[in-house]
C-alpha cells in the first residue's frame, strides 16, 4: 500500500503550485522598512499543484465517508447530503456576499435567513429563532443563556440545570459554561426520565431541566406532558436538545410538548453536510416569552423589505461573528424546500422504520440493555461478547473490515460497552441487510475466533492506532527539517 | 492481593500509614477499570487537605477520575515519577504507583476505612 | 424530492419483519394528544430545476456580489487558487463525520495534523488546536483560558480589536464573573501603552490586543508584550486578518502566550460571514487546559504511522461539566480548505501576497488622502486596512460611490463614536491599480 507522506516531507525548495499576477502598483522598498518584518516561516512546504492535488486526493481515499459507506453513528445523524444543495449554496450571489454589506445590497439573504427561521418555527412548533450559533454546543449554550437571562429579568436567578443522565457531553458542559452547577437526574429501568427523582430534584433553585428527546438510547420520554408540567409548576423551563429530531419531523412539535427552548443540529436532521466534524449549525427556538433575549441582531420584515434589528436591549448578545454559518443555513433551507411536508414526515417515518428493522434483526444477537421501544436509533452492547473477551471497540474495529463505519460508542453512559447504531432514512435495504449480516458474522466471531475480532482492523489504510501512546507522549506537529 | 497493612476507601484509594504520615494511592481495582494511565495531576506539597477533598485526577484515554483524600492532612510529597511514567499506576499500584504522602491530621480518619478484607468483599459485591 | 432509498415493497417486507401495519404503529408510544393533526405548513415540494431557478431568484436580490468592493473589516477578499474548490469539494471530505474512528478516518487527521503544524509555523507557537467555529468564539474561548490558567478574572481588552470580538467575549463572560475592561488607543491607531500600564493589575489574567487591529494598524506587539509580562498576566493576541502572518513578524516572537483568530483569508469565500473558522495556538505549558479537538501522531500495531484525535479527556465527551470548552463539532471542512490554500500558496506564495497588500493598501491610502478633504486618521503603520476621515461625513460618499456600484468601505460612526466622519477601507491583491484608481476618481467627485 502506498503510505501518503506529509506535505512537509515532499517538499524541496523553490517548487511553487500557484503564483499571482504581478504588483501592479509602484514597489515601494521603504514602505517594507517600517514594518515588524518575520523571518521566514520555518519549515513551510514547497510542493507543485500535481503533489498538492495527489497529496489530497490520496488522503482522501483513506476515509469512510457517507457517499462511500453505510455510516451508522449513533446521534449524529449520518443521512445522505443531497449535492443540488451544495451548488445552491456555490452560486456566486451568496458565496461573494461580503457580511458588512448594506442591508438593502444583500436582500436575498436577509430572506434566506428569515424564511429558514419561520419555517423551522413551523417544524418545531417554536415562535422565534436565531440562526447564528455555528453548531450545536453553541446552540446550547446561547439556549442557556436565554433562560438565564429570562429569569434574571424575572428576579428569579436560579443556579441548577438538572440533566439526565444518559445526556451527551455537551449538555453539562454548556450549562457548565453558563455558570450554572449541573445535576444529574438518574434514567429508570426503562431508560427513561424517572419522574420521582426529577419531582425531588426540581426544586425553586433549578433554573431548567435539559432533556433530549427522543433520547440518547432512542426512546422517546413518553412522561413529556408530566415531565413538562412538574418543571413549569415550580417555575423552571424546559430545554430540549433537538439533536434527534429526525425522529420527530412532520409527526410531532417539540413546542407543542411543552418544550421552551430547543437547538437544531442542520447538519444531522437537515443533510448539510458534516465535513469532517463541521461546519454545522445549530439554530435556537424559543417560545414568545423568551424572544427578548435572542441574540442580535434579529432579521425583520417589514413593508421596505428584510432590515437588521439590533437594539434589543434583553439580548444575551452575540456569540458570534455576523449572521452564524450562512451557507450552511442556505444548504438547510434548499433540503426543507425539496422535502415539502410530506417529504418530511417520510424522513421520520422511514428513519424509525430503517432503526426498528436493525433492532429487530439483531435484538437476539446483541444485548440490548432496555427493551422500551425505540425510534431512529438503537443502543446494544458488548454484554454478549464480553463473555468471549471481546468489547464493544473490537467490534467497531471489525466493522471497518466489512467496510462500514463503525456506530457510536462515547455515550450513552448508561450503558456500559455501547454501540450506539443510528441508520437515518436514505440507506437501502440492501445496505441495512449487508450491515446486519457483518454484525451477526462478527458477533459468531467473537464466539468462535476471537482474537480475528480484537486485533481488527486488519484491511485498512492502518491497522490498529496507539492511543495510549499518542495520549502518554503527543506529537501535535511536524517538527522536521525540510530538504533544500 | 491487597497489601493486608493498607486501609482502603469505597472510592478504591489506599492508606499507608507510617508514623504520621500517610502514603496514598489507588487501588489494583481502580487502575484496572481505568485502563492505560496517560496521565496523573498531582497537588503542589504543601497542600492541606480534609477528608473525601480531591487530591488530583487520573486520566486514561477514555476516561477521567478523581482522586480523593481518604484522610486530612499536609502534602509533605507526591510522586513526580507519575509525570513521566504514569504507566506506573497501572505496574505497580501499590508500591511505585504511590501517589502522594500526607502528615496526619487525625489518626482517628483511619477507623472509618476498609481492611484488606472487608475490601475484597467489598470489590465482591461491586464485581459482575 | 425524496432521499429516502426503500421501494414500498421493500417497505412492506420491513414492516412484516416488525410484525406491524402501518408505520403510525411505529409512533404509538407517544402521546397521542401532542401528535401534529395537520400537514406542516411550508411550500410543496420543490424539483431539482426548480430549486435551482428559486434560490437563483432570491439571488438576484442580492446586488453587493456584483459590485466592486473595498469592505474587509474582519471579512476579506483573497485569492482562492482552483485546487481549493476541486480538492476539498470531493465527498471523502464533505461527507464523514469527526474522525472518531481513527482507522476508517486518516484523512481527514492527517490534514488536521498538517493544519496544526501550519498554524504553528504561521504564528510561532508550540501547539495548536483543530479549529474552532471563528475568530470572535475562539477570542472568547481564550479569554475563558486565560482564565483557567491564572486564576483571575480581569481581562483588558484593546479597544482596537474587532467590535465583534469585545462583543461575544462579553457575552461569554458575563456568567462566569469575568469582568472585561478597555484599554485605549493613540493617535497612531496604536494600543496606548501607558493606558495599558495604569489599567493592568495584579488581577489581570490577560491582556488581548489585535494586530493588525481593527483599524487596520500593526501594533507593536514587542513592547505590549513586556508591559503585560512585567504584571504575569498572559498575553493573548488575535490575528483578524492572517494573510498578514506571512510578512509580519509573528506573535510568537513576541511574546504571546496564545494567538488566537479568524482563518477565513485563507482560502474561504467571504460566505456572508460564515461558515469560516477560528484558530488557536499557544505555549505547550497550557496544554491540558486546551479547548477543541487536538491531533496527535502515533503508530498503528504494524508500527506504521498514523494520527488519533488525543488529550480527549480535556472535552466535553468525558469530562462533561468540568470540560475545558462546550465545542464538539468545530469547522473542520474550512480548516481542511486553509491547508490546501497555504500548502498551495506555499511561504513565497504567501509572502508575495501579503507584501501585495502592503503596497495596494499603501498606495490607496495614500492616494485617497491627497485628495482635498480627506485625511488619513491614524500615523501607524498599515497591513491592507486604512482609516480616512472625510470632510462632511462618509455617509454622502458612500452613497455616490454605491450609485458607482461601488462598495466603498465600512462607516466607523456606530462602532466608535469618535471617529465620526471616518471610514475602513480594505485594498487587498484582488484589486487591480485600475479599480483602485476608479475609487479614488469617485471620492474626488464628491468632495470636489
Amino acid at each position: 500500500m502506498i503510505r501518503e507522506p506529509l506535505i512537509f516531507e515532499i517538499s524541496a525548495r523553490g517548487k511553487r503550485a500557484f503564483v499571482l499576477p504581478k504588483l501592479d502598483v509602484p514597489e515601494d522598498k521603504d514602505l517594507l522598512k517600517g514594518l515588524p518584518l518575520r523571518d521566514e516561516i520555518r519549515g513551510f512546504p514547497e510542493v507543485s499543484e500535481v503533489e498538492v492535488v495527489r497529496h489530497f486526493t490520496r488522503l482522501s481515499q483513506t476515509n469512510y465517508c457517507v457517499d462511500t459507506t453505510f455510516y451508522p453513528l449513533g446521534s449524529c445523524t449520518m443521512k445522505y447530503s443531497p449535492k443540488v444543495n451544495e451548488k445552491v449554496a456555490a452560486m456566486e450571489s451568496f458565496l461573494f456576499s461580503h457580511p458588512y454589506a448594506p442591508e438593502e445590497l444583500v436582500q436575498g439573504n436577509l430572506e434566506i435567513l428569515k424564511t429558514t427561521e419561520d419555517m423551522l418555527g413551523e417544524i418545531t412548533g417554536m415562535d422565534a429563532f436565531t440562526l447564528q450559533p455555528s453548531a450545536g454546543a453553541q446552540g446550547e449554550l446561547v439556549g442557556m443563556m436565554i433562560i438565564r437571562a429570562f429569569l434574571e429579568k424575572r428576579g428569579d436567578a436560579r443556579q441548577v440545570v438538572l440533566i439526565p443522565d444518559s445526556a451527551h457531553g455537551t449538555n453539562p458542559s454548556s450549562a457548565h459554561i453558563c455558570g450554572y452547577r449541573v445535576e444529574e437526574i438518574k434514567s429508570n429501568e426503562k431508560g427513561t426520565i424517572d419522574l420521582a427523582s426529577l419531582d425531588r430534584a426540581m426544586t425553586e433553585r433549578v433554573a431548567a431541566l435539559m432533556i433530549t428527546n427522543p433520547n440518547t438510547l432512542g426512546i422517546f420520554e413518553s412522561d413529556i406532558l408530566k415531565i413538562a408540567e412538574i418543571v413549569h409548576a415550580r417555575g423552571g423551563l424546559l430545554y430540549m436538545d433537538g439533536a434527534n429530531l429526525n425522529a420527530l419531523v412532520g409527526r410531532f412539535r417539540p413546542g407543542d410538548m411543552g418544550v421552551d427552548v430547543i437547538h437544531l443540529n442542520l447538519h444531522k436532521t437537515f443533510s448539510t453536510p458534516h465535513g469532517g466534524g463541521g461546519p454545522g449549525a445549530g439554530p435556537v427556538g424559543v417560545k414568545k416569552e423568551l424572544a427578548a433575549h435572542l441574540p442580535i441582531p434579529v432579521i425583520v420584515k417589514s413593508e421596505q423589505g428584510y432590515a437588521l434589528n439590533f437594539d434589543l436591549p434583553l439580548s444575551v448578545g452575540r456569540v458570534r461573528s455576523f449572521f452564524g454559518n450562512f451557507l450552511v443555513i442556505v444548504k438547510a433551507l434548499a433540503y426543507v424546500l425539496s422535502l415539502g411536508p410530506e417529504g418530511l414526515k417520510e424522513v421520520a417515518d422511514v428513519a424509525v422504520l430503517n432503526a426498528n428493522y436493525i433492532r429487530k434483526s439483531l435484538e437476539n444477537v446483541y444485548h440490548l440493555k432496555y427493551t422500551t421501544s425505540t425510534l431512529h436509533e438503537c443502543v446494544f452492547s458488548d454484554k454478549f461478547q464480553k463473555e468471549h473477551g471481546v468489547q464493544n471497540i473490537d467490534i467497531a474495529k471489525r466493522l471497518i473490515d466489512f467496510g462500514v463505519h463503525p456506530p457510536t460508542m462515547s455515550f450513552p453512559l448508561i450503558v456500559p460497552g455501547a454501540l450506539m447504531i443510528e441508520p437515518t432514512e436514505t440507506e437501502s435495504k440492501r445496505d441495512l441487510d449487508t450491515f446486519i449480516e457483518a454484525m451477526k458474522k462478527i458477533a459468531r466471531e467473537a464466539a468462535e475466533m476471537p482474537a480475528v475480532v480484537k486485533t481488527a482492523p486488519h484491511t485498512s489504510y492502518v491497522r490498529r492506532l496507539d492511543e495510549t501512546t499518542a495520549a502518554r507522549n503527543p506529537i501535535l506537529r511536524w517538527e522536521g527539517k525540510i530538504k533544500e | 492481593m491487597y497489601p493486608t497493612d493498607f486501609f482502603y476507601s469505597k472510592d478504591h484509594e489506599w492508606v499507608k500509614i507510617e508514623g504520621d504520615e500517610a502514603i496514598i494511592g489507588i487501588t489494583d481495582f481502580a487502575q484496572k477499570q481505568l485502563g492505560d494511565v496517560v496521565y496523573v495531576e498531582l497537588p503542589p506539597v504543601g497542600t492541606e487537605l480534609d477528608v473525601h477533598q480531591t487530591i488530583g485526577v487520573v486520566e486514561s484515554v477514555k476516561a477521567v477520575s478523581d482522586i480523593y483524600s481518604p484522610v486530612a492532612g499536609r502534602v509533605i510529597a507526591v510522586n513526580e515519577n507519575l509525570n513521566d511514567s504514569p504507566e506506573m499506576l497501572n505496574s505497580d499500584p501499590h508500591g511505585k504507583g504511590w501517589i502522594i504522602r500526607l502528615k496526619i491530621k487525625d489518626k482517628a480518619d483511619t477507623e472509618k476505612l476498609m481492611t484488606a478484607t472487608d475490601y475484597e468483599k467489598f470489590l465482591e459485591g461491586i464485581e459482575p | 424530492m425524496s432521499y429516502v432509498s426503500l421501494s414500498e415493497k421493500e417497505k412492506k417486507e420491513m414492516m412484516a419483519t416488525l410484525g406491524i401495519n402501518s408505520l403510525d404503529d411505529l409512533f404509538c408510544c407517544l402521546p397521542a394528544e401532542v401528535q401534529l393533526k395537520r400537514r406542516l405548513e411550508i411550500p410543496a415540494a420543490l424539483t431539482e430545476p426548480e430549486l435551482v431557478s428559486s434560490f437563483e431568484k432570491i439571488g438576484r436580490k442580492n446586488a453587493a456580489p456584483g459590485m466592486l468592493s473595498f469592505l474587509g473589516a474582519g471579512a476579506y477578499p483573497h485569492v482562492i487558487p482552483h485546487v481549493v474548490d476541486y480538492l476539498s469539494s470531493r465527498g471523502e471530505f464533505v461527507s464523514p463525520y469527526t474522525p472518531y474512528q481513527p482507522e476508517a478516518s486518516q484523512g481527514t487527521l492527517q490534514v488536521i495534523f498538517e493544519y496544526q503544524t501550519l498554524i504553528c509555523q504561521l504564528t510561532d507557537m508550540d501547539i495548536s488546536n483543530a479549529s474552532l467555529y471563528d475568530g470572535a468564539s475562539a477570542a472568547a474561548e481564550a479569554m475563558l483560558m486565560a482564565h483557567r490558567v491564572s486564576g483571575k478574572s480581569k481581562v483588558l481588552i484593546a479597544r482596537t480589536v474587532h467590535p465583534q470580538y469585545k462583543e461575544v467575549i462579553r457575552t461569554y463572560i458575563k456568567n462566569l464573573g469575568l469582568r472585561a475592561e478597555e484599554v485605549a488607543f493613540t493617535e497612531s491607531g496604536r494600543l496606548d501603552p501607558e493606558d495599558l500600564t495604569r489599567k493592568i493589575d495584579t488581577e489581570t489574567a490577560t491582556v488581548l490586543c489585535q494586530s493588525p487591529n481593527f483599524m487596520g494598524v500593526i501594533e507593536d506587539l514587542d513592547k505590549i508584550g513586556a508591559i503585560v509580562h512585567n504584571s504575569q498576566a498572559l498575553f493573548v493576541v488575535a490575528v483578524a486578518e492572517p494573510a498578514s502572518l506571512g510578512l509580519l513578524k509573528p506573535p510568537g516572537a513576541c511574546g504571546a502566550d496564545i494567538v488566537t483568530g479568524e482563518g477565513q483569508s485563507f482560502g474561504i469565500p467571504l460566505s456572508f460571514g460564515g461558515p469560516t473558522l477560528g484558530f488557536m495556538a499557544c505555549r505547550k505549558d497550557f496544554l491540558r487546559q486546551f479547548p477543541g479537538r487536538i491531533a496527535s501522531q502515533t503508530k498503528d500495531v504494524d508500527g506504521n504511522r498514523g494520527f488519533v484525535l488525543t488529550l480527549s479527556t480535556r472535552e466535553q465527551h468525558i469530562r462533561r461539566e468540568k470540560a475545558t470548552s462546550n465545542i464538539c463539532t468545530n469547522q473542520a471542512w474550512c480548516a481542511l480548505r486553509a491547508t490546501i490554500f497555504l500548502e498551495t500558496l506555499g511561504p513565497a506564495g504567501l509572502c508575495e501576497l501579503a507584501i501585495q497588500n502592503v503596497h495596494k493598501a499603501n498606495y490607496a491610502m495614500v492616494k485617497l488622502s491627497g485628495l482635498k478633504g480627506v485625511r488619513k486618521k491614524f500615523s501607524g503603520p498599515v497591513f491592507n486596512e486604512f482609516v480616512c476621515e472625510f470632510d462632511g461625513g462618509w455617509e454622502r460618499v458612500d452613497e455616490h460611490l454605491k450609485s458607482k456600484g461601488i462598495l466603498g468601505g465600512l462607516r466607523l460612526a456606530p462602532l466608535y463614536p469618535e471617529l465620526k466622519d471616518c471610514a475602513l477601507l480594505c485594498v487587498t491583491e484582488v484589486h487591480t491599480r485600475e479599480e483602485i484608481d476608479h475609487l479614488v476618481g469617485f471620492v474626488a467627485e464628491v468632495l470636489r
